[in-house]
């Protein structure tokens, strides 16, 4: 049967180029860095590679680059290592209310510990509020955390504009920091720091065609943090733990050749979601698109359809061979649906009947028609026994 | 090749080696099967008469059910059971086995089918995710809706044959 992978939002399988810098250093290259032997030096020189190489592409120096486990840790280091050390200058944080997991359960750990967290309204598209950010800030807000491009909807924010109101508004001061969860963004936006004005940026490897298990978080030279793991002091006293030589090696090479691609992939999965938008649209009676109709990700569809429950859809779809993903609160570990969907004023029952489409490297017109012939015929099935479509039979 | 079983956790056997691929599907192979094939659903509701119509659940909570009876008036069993579900792969798994139990041997006494417990259902369809109990507590829910929609019309029923009883002694 035919494979169609259409997650790629969730994660991404490793470039075969990128697996091969990858194993050396599992096999024979297997030296502490931390060691000052040979192959101890050169483990670091392949994470230092690394470093460097990622730096370039965020426009950064390389010592603002620190490797993490994953992006949800970069997330954490990101905002509760600027909660601990200036929570002296303030207790007050502002988050949106569609940012990943990794940023909202870490805000509200911190709501428990006495912050103060304002959550921003976004509006149906998914786009923060930009005048409520503004009234929003105050002279004890220490951090604004605000991501790049989401991971459900793929609505892009205006980073370089959200960042332009905070430094209005701290002027010359440190304070506010401005930190963007670019998971999303990487391979499909600019991650250039200086052009988004941001302090902190966090990316990692499993969406870009890199191993999982790594990430890593931008932090601008003036700024401090209170480390999460402490030890042995790698990583700049700020990320203790031996490192995962390989798997940073290949997250490095990832990125470089995810930047390199970028604007040419960026063209042909445009062209291909907007296809896939537009058809489902039309062949599907009562189907809307969730998101913003331009500013999102080039390889992201999210729609709703209406009487149909998202995860029954997608165990549907897999029987086809089709991988897709859904908002429903089946899938998630609680009662309720997606809390990005609920945020951009989406009723309930169309939250649970979302369905999340992600195109990637693989990703051909053929799979795109594939779709379309398999996906109307499983709608009607289960609408067919569906207790809400009695109202507008077929 | 013999395959060891590694761990029993509440019904569910995990087992190493190849037996783990055929062993994972989210949910039973019964559950399976009555998601892809479900049994016993109204397509058409337009001619439908039911004697009972039972509804539960609701679509802001991403589960709503409704069950329709028919009731065989010399002996109380259910001899029909259709029904109609919004939700995901358990919930209409769970309807549709509810809808085997009711009707298989005959038909279950209304009685009975009153007292038709979530957890029967459960084990008829090999065991849910616990996180999944709530779905298939509603399919009972339904059933008891629509077996008490049926009493209540039968005991309006009664109630007007009487008068008409009394009018034509009057």
């Amino acid at each position: 049967m035919r494979q169609i992978y259409l997650d790629y939002a969730a994660t991404t399988y490793i470039d075969p180029i990128v697996l091969n810098k990858m194993l050396p250093y599992l096999k024979e290259n297997f030296g502490n860095p931390s060691s000052l032997y040979s192959i101890g030096r050169q483990a670091k020189t392949g994470i230092e590679y690394a470093r460097v190489s990622i730096a370039k592409i965020l426009g950064a120096s390389s010592q603002e680059i620190i490797f993490t486990g994953s992006g949800t840790e970069s997330d954490n280091l990101a905002i509760f290592g600027v909660a601990k050390f200036y929570q002296n200058k303030g207790k007050h944080i502002i988050v949106s209310k569609i940012e990943h997991k990794a940023v909202l359960e870490a805000a509200k750990k911190l709501e428990k510990e006495g912050f103060e967290i304002i959550y921003l309204d976004v509006d149906s598209k998914g786009l923060v509020n930009l005048s409520e950010l503004k009234k929003s800030l105050r002279p004890d807000t220490i951090l604004v955390s605000v991501m790049y491009a989401n991971n459900e909807i793929g609505t892009i924010q205006p980073i370089a504009k959200i960042s332009e109101i905070i430094r209005e508004f701290k002027k010359e001061n440190l304070l506010p920091l401005f930190h963007t969860d670019a998971c999303q963004a990487a391979g499909a936006l600019t991650l250039n720091v200086k052009k988004l004005g941001v302090d902190l940026l966090t990316i990692n490897g499993s969406k870009i065609y890199g191993p999982k298990g790594v990430g890593c978080l931008y932090k601008a030279k003036d700024i401090k943090l209170d480390p999460i793991i402490v030890g042995g002091g790698q990583e700049n006293n700020l990320r203790a733990g031996t490192e995962n030589v390989a798997l940073i090696v290949g997250f490095g090479e990832a990125l470089k050749l995810a930047e390199k691609l970028r604007l040419r992939e960026s063209r042909r999965l445009k062209k291909l979601r907007d296809y896939l938008i537009k058809r489902i649209l039309k062949i599907v009676s009562h189907s809307q698109l969730n998101g913003h109709p331009e500013k999102r990700l080039p390889n992201n569809i999210n729609i709703s359809i209406a009487s149909i429950e998202g995860e029954a859809l997608v165990l549907m779809l897999d029987k086809y061979g089709i991988s897709a993903s859904t908002g429903s609160a089946c899938t998630s570990n609680s009662l309720d649906p997606s809390h990005v969907l609920l945020a951009t004023g989406l009723a309930p029952e169309l939250a649970h009947g979302s369905l999340r489409l992600t195109l990637g490297r693989k990703t051909t017109k053929m799979d795109i028609d594939y779709v379309l012939k398999i996906l109307p015929e499983i709608i009607y099935k289960l609408r067919e026994i569906s207790s809400m479509s009695l109202n507008y039979k077929k | 090749m013999k395959y060891k079983k590694v761990k029993k956790l509440k019904g569910d056997v995990i087992y190493s080696g190849d037996k783990y691929k055929e062993k994972s599907w989210v949910y039973s192979g019964i559950v399976k099967d009555h998601f892809f094939h479900p049994r016993n659903v109204l397509l058409d509701d337009t001619y439908y008469k039911a004697d009972g119509i039972g509804v539960a659940g609701s679509p802001a909570c991403g589960d709503m059910m409704i069950v329709w009876i028919k009731v065989d008036k010399k002996n109380q069993k259910i001899k029909e059971c259709k029904w109609r579900t919004f939700g995901c792969a358990s919930a209409i798994a769970s309807t549709s086995m509810m809808s085997v139990m009711v009707t298989e041997n005959g038909g279950m006494d209304i009685k009975k089918a009153m007292n038709l417990k979530p957890q029967q259902i459960l084990e008829r369809l090999g065991g849910l995710p616990d996180r999944k109990f709530h779905c298939s507590v509603l399919g009972d829910i339904a059933l008891r809706e629509a077996v008490k929609d049926y009493l209540s019309k039968k005991s309006e029923k009664n109630i007007k044959n009487a008068k008409r009883k009394k009018t034509i002694k009057k």
